[in-house]
Formats: structure tokens, sequence, C-alpha cells
């Protein structure tokens, strides 16, 4: 009895929590919200869990010591990681709970074979009507048959888009692939069928069968779809396991891993789309457009010319002498963990007069909202960064538009090209401005895998070397000026 | 479709609660701004990490004799775990830098 208001508890800590998320205010208070409901359902769950016989949960010392492994290794990768790093993390724990979910259809599936296949139960079908017995199996392994492949497919995926992320995994697709995919669905899906289909078939080795092409099916999901995109996928994956964990509440009629499992594979789902619809895409065009496979032709033959280099000195007198400076932050700064040195320059600038301002793209970095949290975490002031929109009106009268590290979203190709596989995406006009320096390592093109022509611009100068360096470089140059 | 229906009947609370929590999930991100996609996508991960209760289920039905129940159980419970307490850990990162910028 009690066990059940402590799930209707950790139910509405969920819904409260997610809503408080979305709102920046209440954000981090929602995180605590949803986390107590969790932990109160966790301590429920060992305490006064009863089977419908009345049994309790046993093996109390093998939970514990679950749990005590995975909260200290959980909570030092999450404290340990660099901010750079989040996104990789974030997949990383959605893998574990698809993983989770997975062992939970893997466990519940030998039991039922292991009942299934005792003699004595040969009696179940005496008791009660055939088809009674029958349906109640097809249900059963319909759920547990779900929970495996979601799971699975969440799993695989979410380790290749952490390796994607940290770049360990690189693009890989080849001709056709959609059409395995779909195959390899089908096979999925016809196996599944024939399993929960058939009373006798509670055969432990088709179902294991199952089990690799799950995981085959997530790392074959995820292996085309490029690296820029790799957040959308997590959010997608995210909202699978959250699928997954549902498949798990079914299970088990527990009405808090129903609610939380849809809950977030509803706004998971809805998350995904406006991620899309950050970047002006559909949900389609990035889970099949592969990129960089075959953008790479057109753009690169194209954007080739010649660039001019700026040296450190020149750059700081053009940054001193001017009236308003805006700072495009990239994943360049992210990967120099430059946000610091950026802030530093940001408040010699301004005590020398002149206006800067931070123009932030929505996907600039590997993920939405990274360059907020980077900056933020420099004590960067909140009115200084400017959302896309705001900061094109204002590029026109910019002096100098300095670009640290970002590449495809301040590529003119998105507006000009529509050869290119980022056409259409809304981008920062930085070209508007008198002057554009940009720092980047090489020349190398960014994540997408495309040229941008804005570096052959003759109002653009290029700035190479790491953006950590380069802004301390520039700060000095300007102290001394 | 007679036993469609007997099934829908008998289930039909489990039934009210899929359809309200997708409108609900739906709703309640609604108007999220950019900013927070990414705080809000690790959050909601950290949520799904309920899947810990069935891993704690699975183990403590385990019968003690029974080594690979015991092993999938015992990894199932660790890995929710980490789902549950890194997810919650991270987001909780990501949004004490978000706390800083509003002062």
């Amino acid at each position: 009895m009690l066990l059940t208001v402590i799930y209707l508890l950790a139910s509405v800590s969920f819904i409260l929590g997610l809503k408080m998320l979305s709102n920046p205010a209440s954000a981090r208070k929602g995180n605590l919200i949803a986390a107590a409901g969790m932990g109160l359902a966790i301590l429920g769950t060992i305490f006064l869990y009863e089977e419908s016989d009345g049994t309790k949960l046993g093996n109390y010392g093998w939970i514990f010591g679950g749990l005590i492994i995975g909260t200290v290794i959980g909570t030092l990768a999450a404290k340990k990681v660099k901010m750079t790093a989040m996104p990789e993390m974030v997949s990383l724990f959605n893998g574990m709970g698809g993983a989770c979910a997975a062992l939970i259809s893997i466990t519940e599936f030998n039991h039922l074979a292991e009942t299934l296949h005792q003699p004595h139960d040969v009696q179940l079908g005496e008791i009660f009507p055939a088809s009674a017995a029958y349906s109640a199996w097809v249900g059963k392994s319909i759920v547990i048959l779900a929970g495996l492949i979601i799971g699975s497919v969440s799993f695989s995926g979410s380790v290749i888009a952490w390796g994607k992320l940290n770049g360990k995994i690189h693009d890989f697709a080849f001709k056709g692939q959609h059409l395995i995919n779909g195959l390899l669905f089908l096979v999925l899906l016809g196996l599944a069928g024939w399993i929960a289909g058939v009373y006798e078939n509670a055969n432990t080795t088709v179902f294991y069968v199952l089990l690799i092409l799950s995981l085959l099916y997530g790392v074959f999901f995820v292996l085309p779809i490029g690296g820029a995109d790799m957040p959308v996928v997590i959010s997608l994956l995210n909202s699978f396991t959250g699928v997954a964990a549902a498949c798990g509440g079914f299970l088990y009629n527990n009405k808090a891993m129903l609610t939380g499992g849809i809950l977030v594979g509803a706004a998971g789902t809805l998350l995904t789309i406006l991620m899309c619809k950050a970047m002006n895409r559909s949900l389609l065009n990035v889970l099949i457009g592969s990129f960089g496979g075959h953008a790479g032709g057109v753009a690169a033959a194209r954007a080739q010319g010649n660039y001019k280099e700026i040296s450190l000195s020149d750059t700081a007198i053009l940054l001193t002498y001017a009236h308003k400076v805006m700072i495009v932050p990239g994943y360049g700064l992210a990967v120099a963990q430059a946000q610091h040195a950026c802030h530093e320059l940001e408040k010699l600038l301004t005590e020398k007069g002149v206006e800067v301002k931070y123009a932030i793209h929505p996907v600039a970095g590997r993920m939405p909202g990274h360059m907020n949290v980077l900056l933020a975490e420099a004590d960067v002031d909140y009115d200084q960064l400017l959302e896309m929109e705001a900061a094109n009106e204002q590029f026109s009268n910019t002096d100098v538009v300095l670009v640290l590290g970002a590449n495809d979203v301040v590529n003119p190709a998105a507006k000009t090209d529509p050869a290119s596989p980022i056409y259409g995406m809304p981008i920062l006009e930085v070209e508007l401005a008198k002057n554009c320096i940009v720092n980047k390592r090489s020349m190398k093109p960014g994540y997408a895998g495309i040229e941008n022509e804005l570096f052959f611009q003759p109002k653009t100068s290029m700035l190479f070397g790491d953006a950590k360096k380069v802004l301390e470089a520039i700060s000095t140059e300007i102290k001394n000026l | 479709m007679e036993t469609l229906l007997e099934k829908i009947a008998l289930h039909q609370d489990y039934i009210y609660i899929v359809v309200l929590m997708i409108f609900l999930g739906i709703e309640v991100i609604g108007r999220v701004p950019s900013v927070l996609h990414t705080p809000l996508m690790s959050g909601a991960n950290a949520i799904h990490g309920v899947v810990i209760i069935g891993a704690i289920i699975v183990m403590g039905k385990a019968d003690p004799s029974n080594y690979l129940a015991l092993g999938l159980g015992f990894l199932a419970v660790i890995l929710g775990t980490l789902n549950v307490v890194g997810g919650f850990v991270v987001t909780d990162r990501m949004l004490e830098m978000f706390r800083h910028k509003q002062k």
C-alpha cells in the first residue's frame, strides 16, 4: 500500500521535474526534485516490494553492492568529465539505461522459458482455458521482446554516438545501407513476432539471435549519421530508452516505471524534433542524409581560393580601435578550454571602450546550449550573449567579428548553395560585418566535412592557432599597446 | 476483434496512463528555450533511469543458486544506477553554471 503511494509521488516528481527543467529559473530545482523522487522509488522498491504471493525481495547484498558500485562510478564520472565532453557522457549514461532494460528482458525471458518448459506447468493449460494462457504469454513476451529490442538498440547506438563525439569512431556509410537497415528492422520484427506468436517457442537460441541483431541494428542505425548530428541522435535514443523503461513498467505492473518511461519517451521525441528545428532540418533528413559521404565533392571543388592571414599584433590593433566587436564562439573554443581567456580579452576590450558582444548560434559547439554553458562557466555576463536573430541584426554595424573555432554555423553556403548539405540551416551572417577574423587551428573543414567560402572572402582574415593561446597572446599584445 | 476489445477494456487504466503521459510529456516541455535543450535532454535521461526499479526487482527475485540470473541482475543494477546517479549529477553540473550567469 505504502509502495503505491511512493510510486505515485515518484511519478509526480518526474512530471514536476521535467516541467521545471524547461524553465531556466527553476531548472536546477526541477532536477533535484526528480532525483529525490527517484531515490524514494528506489528505496521503496528495495524494502517494500512484494510479489503477488507476498514474498519479499532477497539478495540485499547484491542489490546494495550494485547500487554502491554504480553510485560511486556514476558520481565520479559525472563530476570528473570536462564540460566539453558532456554530450558524450549523457550518451553513455543513456546507453547504460538501455542496457539495463535489455538485461531485465533477458532475465525475465529466461525465467519465462524455464517455467514454460517445466513439466508440471503443462497443467497450466488444464487449469486455465488454453486461450487465456496463450494470450497471457503473448502479452508478456511482447513486452519482454520490445524491452529487449529497444533497450539493445539504444545501448549500442549510444555507444557509437559516444565514440563519434569523442572522435574514436568515424562516419561510415556504404551504398545501400538504408536498404540493409530496413531489412534488418523487418527481420527483427519478424523474429520477435515469431517468438511471441507461437506458445511453445520460448526458444532461448532465437531470443539471443534477436539480441545480437538488435545490437547490430543500433550500430548500423547511428554509424551513417554525421557526427554534427549526434545531439539529435542522442536525444532520439534517449526517448527510445524511455520506451524501454516503460516496457518494464508493463512487465511488473509498475506505474512509476510506466509514467517515467512514457513521459521521457514523449518529451524526448518532441525535444528531438525541436533540436532539428533549431537547425532548420527535418528528423528524417538528419537520419537519412549522411553528412560528409556525398557532400564533399561539390562544395570542396568550388570553395578553393586564396585566404589571407593576419598577425597577432594586427589583430590586437584592429580589435582595440574598433567600436563594436562581436565574438562568435564555436567548438574550437570549447576544445581549447578558452572560455576564460576569451572573457579576459573581452574585459580588456571593454576597459578600452570597445563594445563587445557574443553571438551564440543555437547549435554552436557539439550540443544546443553548449556555448552558453561554457561562457557562463567563465562568468561572462548574460546580457552580452546575443541569440542568433539579435546578433544577425547587429552584424552590419559591427566593426570586427572574431570567430573562435566556429565553422559550419558561419558558413554562407547554408544560404547560397542549394547543393550544400547544410543548405537551409540558419547561420550567423558574419560576412555582413566590416572585418572578420577567423581563428582556427588549420584550414581543415569543420565537423560537417564541408569547405567554408567565408574563409576566402576579401573581408576575412585567418588567424591560425589554438584558441586559448591565441586569445592570451592577443590580450598581451593589447596590454602592450 | 471481440478479444481485442476485451483486452482493451481489461487494461484500460494502463492505456489511459500511456495516452495521458504522451500528451503530458509533449505539453510539459513544449516551450523550452533552445539554451536548455541539452540540460533537459540530460534530465530526461536521468528520469528514464527509473528502469533501475525493474533491475532491483529482477535482482531481488533471483534464485541465489541461479548464477546467470544473479550475474545479469547485478550488472543491470549497476548499469541502472549509473544511468540514474550519473544522469542527475551531470544535469546538476550543467545547471549549476546556468545559475551563475543569472546573478
